[in-house]
């Protein structure tokens, strides 16, 4: 009941907060939550590292908007396209990689995205160092789209889709054997799952996310960019997860809104200091709040609780 | 039914007349009475050097300059941040900038992929940006629009202008190296075209990233190409950075390097003793005139070094603007563009000066020849000014221009 107002609650916040707040800057801070959440689904719940995340981000921002841009096809059929694609791409890279673990598979993930950020820069239709700018918003189930606020809405229901998703993976019977498989992988063998069946089909689940959470930036601000494949960008995500409490529902949420609202108020005033204030609150986040500010806020509420029902 | 007939008919007229009237002053009238500059630049990046925070103080000289000769009704604000030279953060603080904080006209700009960007952003906004620091021919030709003006150089400019020069002294056979980005790759193209037409011939050509630190691999090809010229089709650090290590892999003296775009803040840091001799094509030379070397002086006063020839550009852009803006009383983008394109240029920067209808602001420009050391008799005396080259000749000609705004 409680949990339901809550996000009944943040849903209404959701819905009103483009008429205050800039809403291109509100839309950021959805594809950069959609993105974190995908990712917060493989290193919170199945416990993987992986550190290519911004190939399936980037790539397939650059894949929907050469579906939409130089092919002229309509927006959903770049979405369909882009996601289509990092699914693919997120087999293949989860095949390879699954078979390491720790950091060998951060490396292998890490490794593999490098390439696609080298294609990204070498491919005649990607624009190299320009990017490929100018994609067309286009319209979507009739909606014109060209309006801030209109894409908004559709940002957020996008939103909400990859929330429920996740939200229902994570407490499916798979989300259970992902918990089993990240607390003990031995014992989770031994009780006869599939152990790499279940990890790839959650990487490709991830990938395929992050890449609709990609495409939505990539429609936001027209263009796609060798920032979102950059390696930077996979450290981005990792940050806004851990800042925002690994393992936990809103975690990755909180997580980018934080920091990507920072990053916004510090760009004019800050200047080149913005990587330095970043790097002190990761520091101090890992120091003190190690897990995260949700994660933390939960425990303290359990703790706050516990103490109740002793007296 | 007639009585009906008539009220309709007058409250028709009314409302027309109330539109008109609501038309017309929106044209004749400043949003807020504000008139906001935004300096878009490289604060930290290869770039900072030659624009940066000399930009933003030439653009403070220009406010405080206009307003101390017009004493305008409105008022001007200026907001300034770093691009960093990235497609995505130009792009979202020009969005950001014209969305929220109303500004009208964002000048700089540095790099060509922050100039593309820029560009289609204020164009869908229609808003004003004048490019001063970026160099790329795009800019003018397929990337063109009308709320453009592209004001200090270009890769056709610049890069022509030195290769043909270069070429008339006995440099025939060309290798360049080529900054791996629009403006690298328009710089090559734009020297290429002038070098074939001179009767010189060219090598091949080594892409390196932008920006890059360690340039040895490709200048070793550069070396193994045998070709009397290294042309360099890059800019700032990197120009720099292949000056320096040229000389110590010993590719010069025994090949010569040709820089395309050169500032005067590159030849200070690199020195006289390096870069002794380089022909460069210049819009701007602090010391060439009484009025250039007053302006330098002054703004040597603030920044204790010379002005490029980009921040100089950028002080008269924003007085052309500015006097666009009060001369129509208005600073609606239509207006003010077209005042602008109308009215010539002729100030400290600009000689024979005017806004094509493509957005190239042509001038003359100058060829000059990098001082030996033992020529230079005061600090920053470190250009000879060997040849005019008129505004018409200095531009890509508007018949080759690929800008649909051109009429042929």
């Amino acid at each position: 009941m409680m949990r339901t107002v809550t996000y009944l609650i943040l849903l209404a916040i959701g819905l009103l907060l483009p008429h205050f707040v800039y809403p291109v800057l509100l839309m950021k801070i959805l594809c950069f939550a959609i993105f974190a959440c995908a990712f917060n689904l493989l290193l919170g719940f199945s416990g993987l590292l992986s550190f290519g995340h911004a190939a399936f981000f980037g790539g397939a921002a650059y894949i929907a908007g050469y579906l939409i841009k130089n092919l002229e096809l309509p927006t959903i059929i770049g979405i369909l396209g882009g996601v289509l694609f990092t699914a693919l791409l997120g087999w293949l890279v989860g095949l390879l990689a699954i078979r390491r673990q720790g950091i060998y598979f951060a490396m292998v993930t890490l490794a593999l995205a490098q390439m696609i950020y080298f294609i990204c820069l070498e491919a005649p239709i990607t624009g190299g160092e320009d990017g490929m700018q100018g994609i067309p918003r286009g319209n979507l189930f009739g909606l014109s789209l060209q309006s801030d606020l209109t894409l908004y809405y559709v940002v957020l229901a996008g939103f909400i889709f990859a929330f429920l998703l996740i939200y229902r993976t994570i407490h499916s019977p798979f989300g259970q054997v992902l918990k089993a498989i990240r607390e003990n992988e031995p014992r989770a063998i031994s009780l006869g799952y599939d152990v790499s069946k279940y990890k790839l089909l959650a990487f490709v689940l991830s990938a395929s996310i992050s890449g609709f959470a990609g495409i939505l930036k990539m429609l936001v601000f027209n263009f796609a960019t060798l920032t979102d494949v950059h390696w930077h960008m996979s450290g981005d995500v990792v940050l806004m997860t851990i800042f925002g409490g690994i393992g936990t529902i809103l975690g990755p949420v909180v997580g980018s809104t934080i920091i990507i609202g920072l990053e916004d108020q510090l760009a004019d005033s800050a200047g080149d200091m913005v990587t330095v204030i970043m790097g002190a609150i990761f520091v101090v986040c890992v120091l003190i709040f190690r897990k995260g500010i949700v994660g933390e806020s939960v425990a303290l509420y359990q703790r706050m609780l516990g103490r109740k029902n002793l007296t | 039914m007639t009585k009906y007939k008539k009220s309709t008919l007058k409250s028709i007229v009314v409302a027309s007349l109330l539109a008109l009237g609501v038309q017309q002053s929106a044209q004749a009238q400043i949003s807020d009475n504000v008139v906001k500059i935004g300096v878009l630049t490289d604060m930290s990046g290869p770039y900072s050097d030659f624009s940066g925070k000399g930009s933003i103080t030439a653009t403070q000289m220009a406010i405080t300059d206009f307003e101390n000769k017009y004493h305008p009704k409105f008022k001007i604000e200026m907001v300034t941040a770093d691009h960093q030279d990235k497609a995505d953060i130009t792009s979202n603080k020009a969005r950001e900038w014209f969305d929220r904080e109303h500004v009208d006209m964002i000048t700089d700009l540095v790099s060509s992929i922050a100039g593309l960007s820029a560009m289609k952003v204020a164009k869908e906004k229609n808003k004003i940006v004048i490019i001063t620091g970026a160099g790329s021919s795009k800019i003018t030709n397929e990337g063109c629009n009308d709320v453009t003006v592209h004001y200090v150089y270009d890769t056709y400019a610049t890069g022509q202008g030195t290769a043909k020069a270069v070429v008339k002294q006995g440099g025939k056979t060309w290798f360049f190296l080529t900054a791996d980005y629009v403006f690298g790759h328009s710089l090559e193209n734009d020297a290429t075209k002038a070098i074939k037409a001179a009767g010189g011939q060219v090598l091949g050509s080594v892409s390196h990233p932008f920006p890059s630190r360690d340039l040895s691999s490709y200048l070793l090809k550069a070396q193994a190409s045998g070709a009397q010229i290294v042309g360099l089709a890059n800019a700032g650090d990197d120009t720099i950075n292949s000056i320096k290590q040229a000389a110590e892999f010993g590719i010069t003296p025994k090949q010569h390097l040709a820089a395309l775009l050169i500032f005067i803040s590159d030849v200070h840091s690199v020195g006289l003793k390096q870069t002794q001799g380089m022909y460069l094509t210049t819009g701007f030379y602090w010391d060439r005139t009484p009025e250039s070397r007053a302006f330098s002086k002054r703004y040597f006063e603030k920044m204790h070094k010379m002005p490029s020839m980009n921040q100089a550009g950028v002080y008269s852009a924003v007085m052309h603007y500015l006097e666009a803006v009060q001369s129509t009383g208005s600073d609606d983008t239509k207006t003010v563009m077209t005042q602008m394109k109308k009215t010539p240029i002729n100030d400290f920067y600009a000689q024979n000066g005017h806004i094509r209808e493509d957005g190239r602001m042509v001038y003359d420009m100058y060829l000059a020849q990098v001082k030996k050391p033992s020529e230079s008799k005061y600090p920053w005396d470190y250009y000879n000014i060997l040849a005019t080259i008129p505004a018409s000749e200095a531009f890509q000609p508007l018949s080759e221009s690929t800008c649909p705004l051109v009429k042929k």
